[in-house]
């Protein structure tokens, strides 16, 4: 299917544009990813600089913050998610149309951060959805959702259109919602999304 | 600012049968509270409030303390008749003993007011209200009618410790969910199993991965996980 670079950037020269579908699918793909516009804490300010025109997340063809999950890509988890927001958090998710992808930015969002021996605190989203990318840092700086972005891009980029490498989205099979944690009367239940989050083993 | 005896005085003096006990506060500061009684506890508040001398309009805080069952070892003196031998004769001696005895002081849950006056520029004055135990009698008056500002944090004090505020408009939960069945900031408190423990673990957390790795395994699950 790979079309020899070099024999490409040859034609381009000689007014001969080539291409493949994939590419071209995923160009289309990765040149507008829309991000969610909500924000759960302090990150969401590091979120909001990087929009803005110092570091100017536009070049990256995502500056149009949707304030519905309906017309976003992307969900940029910004903060810390409690658990009594997780519940809000996943259900945004499920309601975000295919293909979607999500960056966990910061402590918080991948781990639980400073919060994660709490009570409180959901010890990272990612035991309730798939994150394409997390993001350390407390918060990281708005260079690091730029390094996050291009690398879902990246990803993006990587993605097969058939096969077995194919996305989630493009695999019927594939569950595209996940299911929504009941505050229970101790603790969010479940406690994680089985298949989404392998309970990781400690080795001493 | 009048010092807490004599506000314990004007406090007697102007509400009949006022229960006021002062709670000594032994460090530096010396900031001794009020401990009140839970009858005449909103008229003592409104007194407060209202004297023209202390006119406490402002209510900085409210908090919550958890006191566990105390074991209380004491020494006590006791007369005891011990038979002895003296210069060979033996005779019947009352001797004076130390004796150690334990026990248990009930525990309970209090609620701290911090009051501060703006119109005189001074305070703080701190009010704490005691409750029975803490388990079945955990009622406390709410003082919200004379503060505002104790609303949410008199809620904030029964979703964290469960003091239930007798006469508040709105007591629900405001920082855990509904349904939510314990209270974090109880110092018995159980929290949730619910997080992979770091390789280098120490102290505390230590005993709770130890704890967890033996759950886990008599579940027969390898390593620790979120107890699924």
């Amino acid at each position: 299917m790979a079309i020899d670079q070099e024999l490409k950037i040859e034609m381009g020269k000689q007014g001969v544009f080539v291409t493949t579908i994939q590419e071209l699918y995923n160009w289309g793909r990765r040149s507008s990813v829309w991000p969610m516009q909500f924000g759960l804490a302090c990150c969401a300010i590091e979120m909001i600089a990087t929009t803005m025109a110092r570091y100017d997340l536009a070049r990256f063809g995502a500056e149009v913050f949707r304030p519905s999950p309906r017309q976003a890509d992307l969900m940029i988890v910004a903060g810390t998610v409690t658990k009594k927001m997780a519940p809000q958090v996943v259900r945004l998710y499920n309601q975000m149309a295919e293909p979607k992808y999500v960056i966990a930015m910061g402590a918080c969002a991948i781990s639980g951060g400073p919060f994660k021996q709490g009570y409180n605190v959901l010890k990272g989203i990612d035991r309730y959805m798939p994150v394409d990318v997390h993001i350390p840092g407390c918060p990281p700086r708005p260079e690091a959702l730029i390094q996050a972005f291009m690398t879902l891009q990246k990803k993006i980029d990587s993605h097969h259109l058939t096969g077995e490498g194919r996305p989630r989205y493009l695999d019927p099979d594939a569950p595209g919602e996940f299911k929504v944690p009941e505050p229970g009367e101790h603790d969010l239940e479940p406690a994680s999304n089985q298949g989404v989050w392998p309970v990781p083993v400690v080795i001493r | 600012m009048k010092t807490v005896e004599e506000i314990k005085a004007a406090i007697e003096a102007a509400v009949p049968g006022a229960k006021v006990e002062i709670v000594p506060n032994p460090g530096p500061s010396g900031e001794h509270s009020l401990l009140l009684g839970h009858e005449q506890a909103v008229e003592v508040a409104r007194f407060l409030r209202d004297d023209p001398e202390l006119a406490l309009d402002y209510l900085s805080n409210v908090t919550g303390v958890d006191w566990l069952d105390k074991e209380v070892t004491e020494k006590v003196k006791v007369k005891r008749q011990v038979t002895k031998t003296v210069d060979g004769v033996e005779q019947t001696v009352e001797e004076t003993v130390d004796e150690t005895r334990k026990h248990v002081e009930p525990g309970y849950l209090e609620a701290v007011y911090h009051l501060f006056s703006m119109a005189r520029k001074h305070g703080p004055v701190v009010l704490r209200l005691r409750t029975g135990n803490r388990t079945d009698q955990v009622e406390v008056p709410s003082l919200t009618m004379l503060w505002r500002a104790a609303e949410f944090q008199e809620r904030e004090v029964f979703d964290l410790y469960g003091i239930v505020f007798k006469g508040h408009p709105d007591l629900r939960r405001i920082l855990m969910w509904e349904g939510f069945k314990d209270h974090p900031m109880r110092k018995d408190y159980v929290e949730p199993d619910d997080y992979e423990y770091e390789p280098t673990a120490h102290d505390q957390v230590l005993k709770r991965a130890q704890a967890h790795q033996a759950q886990a395994a008599a579940m027969g699950q390898e390593g620790a996980g979120a107890g699924q």
